[in-house]
């Protein structure tokens, strides 16, 4: 087994050890992105060579030289006796969103090329501050508006590991995909609508959306700001559980970070399943879709495979002993696109008024006639296609004469979407549940070009995730299986709010009782193909 | 049922406002997304609202420490966002003139 197969937990442990330098470890790392990973993201949109679309391509940079001081500092510290953190010489990526002081934080959009923050977010602080060494900031797409990473402005964008004419999933597509192909072993993600999910399912990985407040948003570039959650990518529950136990806690300037303590999620895990009240519920076995003349809502079957996997899932767990309660209503799911359509668009225009090129980033470089003409045309020349989209649709469902109708109501039918969420978990109620099993996504990753241009079905995509991003409750997609065309399934537990131990406890369950299972020798395509070189 | 759509001429004045520029092919493909985006939307109207429900800003009501007190704190280095600028003057950000400013 290679050193970029092992877990962050027993790298960390190996480390902390002596038995393993920080320095070996990352250049394992570096000569695994170096094999599989190729060209990273730029603007300059060259024509690829057909090698080159094999390739994974989950970076827009490399941050070698930060990695290698990093790798130095916990080198000498467990030299010198001294902790080097829980998470010693663990190689990790951080999703482009996150600012990282001096290295350049792009959101993956032109009007971001150039920035250099002066400051670093918080989560990334903490990992930094726990030995981790930041391998890299990984593509994503543009401001993570999107569900495949296509619309980010720095080509190539990410392949899946699994099949790279597949999307990895997004946004946080190049975290997801960094951590499948064996890059890294953990990275740090965002979820608004489900952004670390649906890629953690595309890809075969871990990952958690926290209780929102639960992990800081400080530093975080916002898309919608009542919505956005970091959270940890990674390879097993058990890692996820290491990752959020470091990022997780309050944070004086994040004022919506939580002051509820954060369990001991590690130690959770060990505590099983006997008795644990899982639901299944009949509003997550369809998509709801729009027709384009009617606006009715026409019901989709989502892909057969992934409902007998959760079925599969349902099983396993029972036997366990779990109980499985069956028919849990959760009817006003299915608005959760909508609504998500109108709430998170009126606060990504709100949150993108800010870049007019006269404080950072990109600038025209057109003669103008005045301040207006020049913001403008940065912003013109500056955004892609998707955050323009984001902006006018959130100006319009926000403006006046609209607003009643759409934003007003979508706040009811948010808070709506979390009453069925407290109803089902109600520890009084008919069915007192401690986490809720759903699929991830309603199809397995779908092949590049297909879906993207299309943002009604693109959001689509996302409708398994979002309700816990309205109901503002932790989730983890964890691996269920495989499809027909080797794709990865994924599987979703829902919790009440900040119980990401009882989450992580039935992906732990679920993930040690099938760890024989053939499909989890399976290895990623991009992987495959390494060992027949 | 007949559902509304977004006027060329209400898009064309959102862009202004957004402050952005579309060429032709860029504007007709945003209004169409737009239109197709607000039948999904239009859903809403139909969801038969429980009497009793407020209208929420976050799903869980926030659990933090508040708002910091707004006392002026200076950035340590303001060297560093001024270096990240497109045009600085004099210490700080430079623009072109205001339309009708003196």
């Amino acid at each position: 087994m290679s050193l970029n197969q092992f877990s962050a937990l027993h790298v960390a442990s190996r480390v902390r050890a002596g038995e393993l330098s920080a320095r070996e470890v990352l250049e394992s790392s570096l000569s695994q992105i170096h094999a599989v990973d190729g060209l990273p993201g730029s603007l300059d949109q060259k024509p690829l060579e057909p090698a080159e679309e094999q390739k994974v391509h989950a970076f827009i940079r490399l941050t070698e030289d930060l990695a290698r001081q990093q790798a130095e500092e916990v080198d000498r510290k467990v030299a010198d006796g001294e902790d080097p953190g829980i998470l010693a010489g663990v190689p990790v990526s951080i999703k482009d969103i996150f600012t990282l002081q001096g290295i350049e934080t792009t959101a993956a959009s032109r009007i971001l090329y150039n920035f250099k923050p002066p400051y670093t977010a918080t989560p990334v602080k903490k990992l930094i501050e726990a030995g981790a060494l930041i391998l890299g900031k990984a593509n994503l797409d543009e401001f993570t508006f999107g569900s495949s990473s296509e619309s980010s402005a720095f080509k190539p964008a990410p392949n899946n590991p699994w099949n790279p004419s597949r999307v990895p999933g997004g946004s946080s597509g190049g975290s997801a995909a960094s951590v499948a192909a064996e890059e890294v072993a953990l990275s740090l993600g965002t979820d608004t609508g489900g952004s670390i999910r649906q890629p953690a399912a595309f890809c075969g990985v871990v990952g958690l959306k926290p209780t929102y407040g639960r992990v800081s948003r400080y530093g975080l570039m916002a898309f919608s700001s009542s919505l956005d959650c970091p959270g940890p990518i990674a390879r097993n529950v058990s890692d996820a559980a290491l990752m959020l136990q470091i990022i997780a806690g309050n944070d004086p300037k994040d004022s919506t970070s939580s002051v509820v303590p954060a369990a001991n999620y590690l130690e959770a895990l060990k505590e099983g399943i006997k008795g644990l009240r899982i639901g299944l519920s009949p509003d997550y076995t369809h998509l709801f879709y729009p027709d384009f003349e009617t606006g009715e809502l026409a019901m989709e079957a989502i892909q057969k495979e992934i409902s007998d996997a959760v079925l599969y899932a349902a099983s396993v767990m029972a036997d366990l002993g779990a109980e499985i309660v069956e028919n849990v209503p959760l009817p006003n799911a299915k608005y959760s696109i909508p609504t998500y359509f109108v709430v998170s668009r009126v606060e990504a225009a709100s949150n993108l008024h800010r870049f007019d090129g006269v404080k950072y980033g990109y600038r025209t470089p057109l003669e103008v006639e005045d301040l207006q003409d020049l913001i403008r045309r940065t912003r013109a020349e500056g955004f892609g296609s998707e955050a323009k989209l984001r902006i006018l649709m959130g100006m319009y469902l926000s403006s006046e004469g609209f607003a009643a109708n759409y934003y007003q109501r979508a706040l009811k039918v948010r808070a709506m979407i979390r009453r069925d969420f407290e109803r089902a978990f109600d520890p009084h109620g008919e069915h007192h549940l401690d986490v809720i099993l759903t699929p991830t996504t309603a199809t397995t990753a779908f092949k590049r070009n297909d879906v993207f241009g299309n943002t009604v079905r693109m959001q689509y995509s996302d409708q398994m995730t979002v309700s816990a991003n309205h109901a503002g409750l932790p989730a983890v997609s964890v691996p269920g299986g495989l499809d027909a065309d080797h794709l990865p399934i994924g599987i979703q537990f829902i919790g009440p709010d900040f119980r990401e131990d009882m989450i992580l406890r039935a992906g732990y369950a679920y993930e040690q009782a099938t760890l024989d299972e053939a499909w989890r020798a399976v290895r990623p395509a991009v992987l495959r193909q390494e060992v027949a070189k | 049922m007949s559902i509304s759509k977004i006027s060329p001429e209400l898009f064309h004045k959102l862009v202004g406002l957004a402050a952005l520029e579309l060429t032709y092919a860029e504007g007709a493909y945003l209004l169409t997304e737009m239109n197709h985006q607000l039948s999904s939307v239009n859903a809403l109207l139909q969801v038969p609202l429980e009497e009793d429900i407020q209208p929420t800003l976050h799903g869980i009501e926030c659990q933090g420490a508040g708002p910091r007190a707004d006392v002026w704190q200076p950035f340590p280095t303001p060297s560093e966002i001024l270096a990240g600028a497109p045009e600085v003057e004099d210490g700080m950000f430079a623009v072109p003139d205001v339309k009708g400013a003196k």
